[in-house]
């Protein structure tokens, strides 16, 4: 059981794929421009990653090493596919707003990375769980940084959420305070990547605090007489 | 031919960093006097409230670092930082642009690189392109100068609209000129007026070039240029990059002009208007941030004054130093390591 702590653990903090492996960059800076999209997207890529990961060690027995990054790539590819065509049938609003950012899933690198890394090399059970604790830790840090920006670049939280979830979710629309003017520079790439970099020192000020919080390994006693007779 | 003898103790002072940016301050001075003449109270309130928060900020940043917050503090470069984006911001723009300006330039442009000495970017200048970009209308509402405006501003309305706000109403008379009609800043009116099909003679025309130049600008520019001097004179500054900046955008300009006279700014109206000499003497000559070779200079001003031709002329923003500056301070490095002499002995080719 401490293995799939340690997954977990692995996948939300320890190796997040967005804090730590620095992977899939580009829809992390690009699309986190407001909560409802950085959900939508967070979500696509969970999937995807969860299938991924599950298909690729169900096949890792019959694929030839020396073909198996076109493999994955293909069966990434085709997952993308399906989840692009359900996003488009059920939300069409954020297909609009995901625009290209939802067919280059088949590009990031944390997919293809685990299904390498992990799922190629482990079960089937542990390949999905990993696939689920990657992704979700993919998507809470999409999630923050989309909250972030879009506190600090239009003072509100779940702007066009009815996009992602129907009209109902029109009322989750949160105004925090009303500006008369946007920030743009949070709403723009450059303030995703300052954001970003903020993100990664707060993480890191955590680890440390913990580190510190950690009391040290006790020192072995150490022994002042000269001579050693007897150690009991 | 006499020698000149002196006996010893061969004694010098030493220059330091705090008196060093105490007299770059005091040499902006002519041109902070000449824009508040043109633009008001206003330019006095957003200077004193950007330093205020300059040090501030940089107090509060050093404590964080635990680092000794007085002796930083006094060698005045947080100040002169304050003091150059209090300059470079429109006169009315409410506080809480020149704000988060300041944090920006000092919290993240310099103290997140290691303090004075480490930063890659002109601090000031970053900001400035931070604001740009995020509040485009604030930066670009500049009043009407004194002399043409239709409306004055006294000190008591500027500090409510710089604090309270401003309805659209109010800042647009305060933008009016003489004849009633909103005025920009002469680069932007010749952009402006370029992009809707009139030529340079057609736009020279109107009422806020009534000197030539632009009423107000040129003359914040020659003040600027007179306190360049005098820090070209006390050896404040090295006198390469200025002049490479002014040399480059005067020769860029008049191949500009000389090719077509009709849809090309002059050369003496690019060095007399918009933030010219203010950049190239004060700005640009930033010790950290500059190139710090003696050719390395002379080729980081020319291409300061070559990218700023170019933005001015083709670009989307009227005015360009703070991208220039920028896009030069990246630069840098590059031009110190090729422009380096070679040891003597070496080779010739590399």
């Amino acid at each position: 059981m401490s293995n799939y702590r340690d997954i977990a653990w692995q996948g939300l903090w320890k190796n997040n794929p967005g804090l730590v492996q620095l992977l899939g960059l580009c829809p992390l800076l690009a699309v986190t421009a407001t909560l409802t999209n950085a959900i939508g997207l967070g979500l696509a890529t969970l999937v995807v990653l969860v299938g991924s990961n599950v298909l690729v060690s169900l096949v890792r027995e019959f694929v030839p090493k020396e073909i198996r990054i076109p493999v994955f790539v293909m069966i990434i590819a085709a997952l993308v596919t399906c989840v692009q065509l359900l996003i488009n049938a059920y939300a069409y609003g954020l297909y609009l707003s995901l625009g290209i950012f939802l067919p280059l899933i088949v590009t990031n690198c944390v997919i293809i990375g685990r299904a390498e890394a992990f799922a190629s090399r482990n079960s089937v059970v542990k390949a999905a769980f990993d696939g689920l604790m990657m992704g979700l830790g993919f998507t809470l840090v999409l999630m923050l940084l989309g909250a972030c920006r879009e506190v600090l670049g239009q003072g509100t939280l779940f702007d066009g959420a009815d996009l992602l979830l129907g009209d109902w979710a029109k009322g989750l629309t949160v105004h925090l305070w009303q500006v008369d003017t946007n920030f743009l520079l949070a709403m723009l790439p450059p303030g995703a990547f300052i954001a970003m970099g903020f993100l990664i020192a707060v993480k890191n000020m955590i680890d440390k605090q913990l580190e510190a919080r950690k009391p040290a390994p006790e020192a072995a006693p150490a022994v002042t007489r000269a001579r050693i007779t007897k150690v009991s | 031919m006499a020698f000149k003898l002196a006996s010893s103790p061969h004694l010098s002072t030493k220059a330091q960093t705090r008196g060093l940016m105490f007299k770059v301050m005091l040499c902006a001075l002519p041109g902070v006097l000449a824009q508040c003449y043109f633009f008001g109270w206003g330019t006095l309130i957003q200077i004193a409230l950007a330093i205020a928060i300059a040090v501030a900020t940089e107090a509060a940043v050093l404590k964080l670092r635990a680092r000794p917050v007085g002796k930083t503090i006094s060698d005045n470069s947080a100040a002169l930082t304050g003091l150059l984006i209090g300059v470079a911001i429109p006169a009315l723009a409410p506080w809480w642009i020149a704000a988060i300006g300041v944090v920006f330039a000092i919290l993240v442009v310099k103290q997140l690189y290691g303090g004075l000495g480490n930063n890659i970017f002109n601090p000031a200048m970053a900001a400035y392109v931070m604001l740009l970009i995020s509040f485009p209308v604030q930066m670009t509402t500049w009043v009407a100068p004194s002399g043409a405006a239709l409306n004055d501003i006294g000190l008591m309305q500027s500090l409510s609209i710089i604090f309270q706000g401003a309805d659209a109403e109010q800042i647009l008379a305060y933008r009016a000129g003489i004849d009633g009609v909103t005025m920009a800043t002469p680069l932007d009116a010749v952009k402006t007026g370029l992009s809707t099909g009139l030529t340079l003679d057609e736009i020279l025309t109107k009422a806020s070039f009534s000197d030539g130049f632009g009423i107000g600008w040129a003359a914040i520019n020659l003040a600027y240029l007179a306190g360049g001097l005098v820090m070209l004179k006390l050896k404040l500054i090295r006198w390469q990059i200025s002049t490479a900046i002014l040399a480059s955008l005067f020769v860029c300009a008049s191949i500009g002009y000389l090719l077509s006279p009709d849809t090309h700014m002059g050369p003496l109206m690019h060095l007399f208007s918009g933030a010219t000499m203010l950049a190239a003497f004060f700005i640009a000559t930033d010790p950290v941030t500059a190139a710090t070779s003696t050719r390395g200079r002379l080729i980081f001003g020319a291409l300061i004054g070559l990218l700023v031709y170019l933005i001015r002329s083709f670009g989307g923003y009227p005015d360009a130093f703070a991208f220039a500056v920028l896009l030069a301070n990246l630069c840098a490095p590059f031009i110190d390591y090729y422009v380096k002499p070679r040891a003597y002995g070496h080779r010739a080719s590399r």
